[in-house]
């Protein structure tokens, strides 16, 4: 909990269309460099340790307390098997807000905040990432690096990652 | 028994207030022309949940208030009668009048009378299609002019033996071509004749059994209708003299009230003199009434104007309960980190910090304290309520409540009060039969009704049951039938059942004050569903109904065991757990490919290793070396293995699906001292799996 960066509030809910040109947060996850939109992230914390909820695929780590609500931890690592999933003291959870639930994903450590233009956005390609390509907004560049941005809401709700309960009407 | 019933007026004063206000938000929102059935809808549930109330607490003058209003508004909103501006504006004056009734109790101020006898007639008249004809006097209580005018403006057109009224209608100065037309137009409603004023003004005299509305409806087309005096007469015309009289009286009603006066009606002298008379007598009446009403509520109260509670949002006092939680960990690391100082150079800190753990947690309870209620909040009103009810209905009930003691959160007892107040009032009313018809059905002449409330797997479940006549599968049908919905003859009960929360849906022959119009059934399954609920009706035709309301924990208190597995850490709710113990190795037996059971007290048990269903590294799975809970639930037993008992805590129940999703097996998290979260298991569903849960793993 030493340290713990409150980001603004979620305010302001876009379409996926304008999210280019916006602020995203990049973290890494193995050797690939990821963006999301900040504006899902809630906060950034340390790993703490979590209650494993049975029978739940490994990538759901468990849930922790999060000031009295219990939220979900989701291991980004070991879903994409990506890096090797090790929880030290620079491991870093980011906690998104998606739709008023509110989840942990652990990745690798979290660089900056950058600023892309919608310029600097390119479309993504069909093959060459872990991700389906429906997660994907595109590839941001950015001087020498390369950003891999990921429509967080679509993926995180999907059932893919079984966070949320698909209710059948 | 006696209640205290005065203990709850706030209740229902507050949630009155509340709803009076809502609905008048809604009314003046209200687009006349093309009202939304939403919010007809909503509107008319206010003025059912307050008449629900006030029927409660056995206030009647607004009870009779608020049911005509319900009539009104049930025929708009079932489509049967337009809405006109004529509704709205008598809407919002009897919702002015239900306030100053509601003061009247409450506070003990005065009640003015007219005013509600006003409002009455005007709904009454309003709901038997007549325009109204007197809100003057409810628009303007001043006394000086509601004395004499109401006598007057009340009279009822007066019908003759053939069923005809007459009326007498002065055209104000129009061409002669426009009378002519309006003669023929009016002609064709019954017997017209025709005369002249000496001012040349024309005046019809017509014999007809259509209402006003429709002499209006013609003349609106030629002239305003703002300018037309319309008048009921005997069989005897009106002498020149006294229409110029009332004329005159008119112009000066007119001046002074100009929202007065499309219609006056014409009363003879010797009528509207004692009218005016008892007028007078109801006026002095009331006066004392409210007098004593004043004392009685002033009594109860004091003095006190302002309300003593305040309504503060649920969301704010979650927000209190998780800061609480959060400094109660805190405080808990703190405690743990100066456990190691050295006692005598740090003695002043360690006090303070020992001053504060006790702080701390009379904090926490104080604020714990503003959610938790027993359920006897709300079961301690129904025994007044059944038995008014039984009396006034001639039947014979036995209330009994279960579960009283139950702790619920705040909020959802709070909600949970109207729909369980339709609930008991459906079961009086329709469930349980007259005392000669049970007799005939060989049952005991007293009705039963039971409430009951319990925590169960992981929700709560409040049922109302009565041993009745059940529900009419073939009545609910045909009334479904008869409404238009989709049904079949072939629909399973439960479907059947579920029917009756259509809104606008009841299979009452009659419909009373207590209940029949279908509207409670809707406003259940409301608010349920919106506290995340559900509603179930179990219902056997001659032996009973018995609906179900069961609501998610979304924070209860619970009273926790918690045991270890391996690593980890499960609460398992106290309720269900009977015993614990370490079985000898000789009593624990295999069947051939079906686990294991376990012989306590002469009873075979199933045993559930825990570790195997959760899939953990235990230190045991040899139960004589472990530990065996025996649980019960739903009439089952079972022994749960598991590696040791940790301890026994109440704790706070957090739902795992607002974040997450239901998990089989658990029914929710709490947050442990430490900080960490543990996860409370679902003893029913492992319970119910036990049986199948050495064939395949059951969960996933």
């Amino acid at each position: 909990m030493s340290y713990t960066t409150q980001t603004q509030a979620q305010t302001g809910m876009q379409s996926p269309g304008d999210v280019a040109g916006n602020e995203f947060l990049a973290f890494t996850l193995g050797q690939e460099e990821y963006g999301i939109n900040i504006l899902r992230v809630q906060e950034i914390r340390g790993y703490e340790p979590v209650t494993r909820i049975a029978n739940s695929p490994d990538f759901i780590k468990g849930v922790v307390n999060l000031r009295g609500i219990i939220v979900p931890v989701v291991d980004m690592r070991i879903k994409f098997s990506l890096g090797t999933p090790t929880y030290d003291q620079f491991t870093v959870v980011i906690i998104l807000n998606i739709a008023g639930r509110v989840m942990g994903m652990v990745v690798d450590s979290v660089s900056d905040v950058t600023t892309l233009s919608p310029e600097q956005v390119k479309p993504a390609p069909e093959m060459g990432t872990t991700f389906d390509s429906d997660y994907l907004i595109g590839l941001g560049t950015l001087n020498e690096r390369m950003l891999i941005l990921v429509d967080i809401d679509k993926l995180m709700s999907s059932s893919e990652m079984g966070l949320i309960e698909k209710i059948a009407a | 028994m006696t209640i205290d019933m005065s203990q709850f007026y706030q209740v229902f004063f507050d949630e009155a207030d509340e709803l009076l206000a809502e609905m008048e938000k809604l009314l003046l929102a209200l687009d006349v022309a093309a009202p939304d059935s939403e919010d007809l809808n909503a509107i008319f549930r206010a003025a059912h949940s307050i008449k629900g109330g006030a029927a409660t607490f056995a206030f009647n003058d607004i009870t009779e208030v608020t049911h005509m209003l319900e009539s009104l508004l049930d025929r708009i909103r079932k489509g049967e009668m337009a809405l006109t501006p004529e509704h709205v504006d008598a809407f919002l004056v009897s919702k002015d009048v239900l306030t100053m009734q509601m003061d009247g109790h409450h506070h003990g101020s005065s009640v003015d009378q007219d005013a509600v006898d006003n409002v009455c007639r005007r709904l009454k008249a309003l709901s038997q299609g007549i325009l109204p004809e007197a809100p003057a006097a409810a628009d303007t209580p001043a006394p000086a002019v509601a004395a004499p005018e109401p006598a007057k403006s009340d009279a009822a057109p007066v019908a003759d033996a053939d069923g005809n009224y007459h009326f007498r209608i002065e055209l104000p100065e129009v061409p002669q071509r426009d009378v002519d037309a309006l003669a023929a137009e009016l002609g064709l409603l019954g017997t017209i004749s025709q005369e002249s004023l000496a001012d040349k003004r024309v005046v019809f005299t017509l014999i007809t059994s259509e209402g006003q509305d429709s002499i209006v409806a013609i003349c609106s087309f030629v002239l305003d209708p703002d300018d037309l005096k319309i008048t009921h007469g005997g069989a005897d015309q009106a002498a020149p003299q006294t229409a110029t009289e009332t004329e005159q009286t008119e112009a000066k009603h007119a001046a002074e009230d100009p929202g007065y006066g499309i219609f006056e009606p014409e009363t003879a002298d010797a009528t509207s003199q004692p009218a005016a008379a008892t007028a007078e007598a109801a006026k002095v009446e009331p006066a004392v009434e409210a007098k004593n009403l004043g004392r009685r509520a002033s009594d109860k109260d004091g003095a006190t104007q302002e309300s003593s509670s305040i309504r503060v949002g649920i969301e704010k006092v979650d927000q209190l309960i998780n800061l609480v939680g959060e400094l109660v960990i805190t405080q808990a690391m703190i405690e743990q980190r100066i456990s190691v100082l050295d006692p005598i150079q740090y003695e002043r800190l360690l006090n303070s910090v020992g001053q504060l753990t006790r702080n701390t947690r009379d904090l926490q309870e104080a604020v714990m304290s503003i959610r938790m209620m027993p359920m006897d909040y709300v079961f301690s009103r129904f025994p007044r309520m059944v038995r008014d009810l039984a009396a006034k209905l001639g039947k014979k009930v036995e209330f009994v409540t279960r579960g009283a003691a139950t702790e619920l959160d705040k909020g959802l007892i709070e909600r949970i009060v109207d729909p369980l107040t339709h609930l008991v009032r459906n079961s009086v009313d329709h469930g349980i039969e007259m005392p000669e018809k049970r007799r005939a059905s060989g049952k005991s002449e007293t009705g039963k009704l039971t409430l009951s409330a319990a925590h169960q797997g992981g929700n709560i479940v409040i049922e109302v049951s009565d041993d009745g006549g059940g529900l009419s599968r073939e009545r609910i049908l045909a009334k479904a039938k008869q409404q238009g919905l989709p049904v079949t003859d072939t629909m399973p009960d439960a479907d059947v059942w579920q029917l009756i929360f259509a809104p606008g849906f009841s299979t009452a022959e009659v419909v009373t004050d207590v209940s029949g119009r279908g509207v409670g059934m809707d406003v259940v399954k409301r608010n349920i569903a919106a506290m995340g609920g559900t509603v179930d009706i179990r219902s056997v035709t001659g032996a009973g109904t018995t609906i179900a309301i069961s609501l998610p924990l979304t924070l209860a208190i619970l009273d926790g065991m918690s045991i270890r597995v391996g690593e980890e850490v499960y609460i398992l709710p106290l309720g269900y757990v009977i015993e614990s113990l370490q079985p000898a190795a000789a009593d624990v037996k295999e069947i051939a490919g079906q686990g294991h059971v376990v012989k306590i007290r002469e009873e075979y048990l199933p045993l559930i290793p825990l570790y195997q269903i959760f899939d953990i590294e235990p230190n045991f799975t040899d139960p004589a070396q472990g530990i065996v809970v025996i649980l019960e639930a739903d009439g089952k037993k079972a022994a749960l293995l598991v590696d040791a008992l940790v301890g026994q805590q109440q704790v706070v129940v957090k739902n795992l699906e607002s974040n997450f999703r239901k998990v089989a097996g658990i029914s929710g998290a709490t947050i442990l001292g430490d900080g960490g979260v543990s996860l409370i298991l679902d003893v029913s569903a492992l319970l119910r799996s036990s049986r199948q849960l050495n064939a395949d793993p059951v969960f996933f």
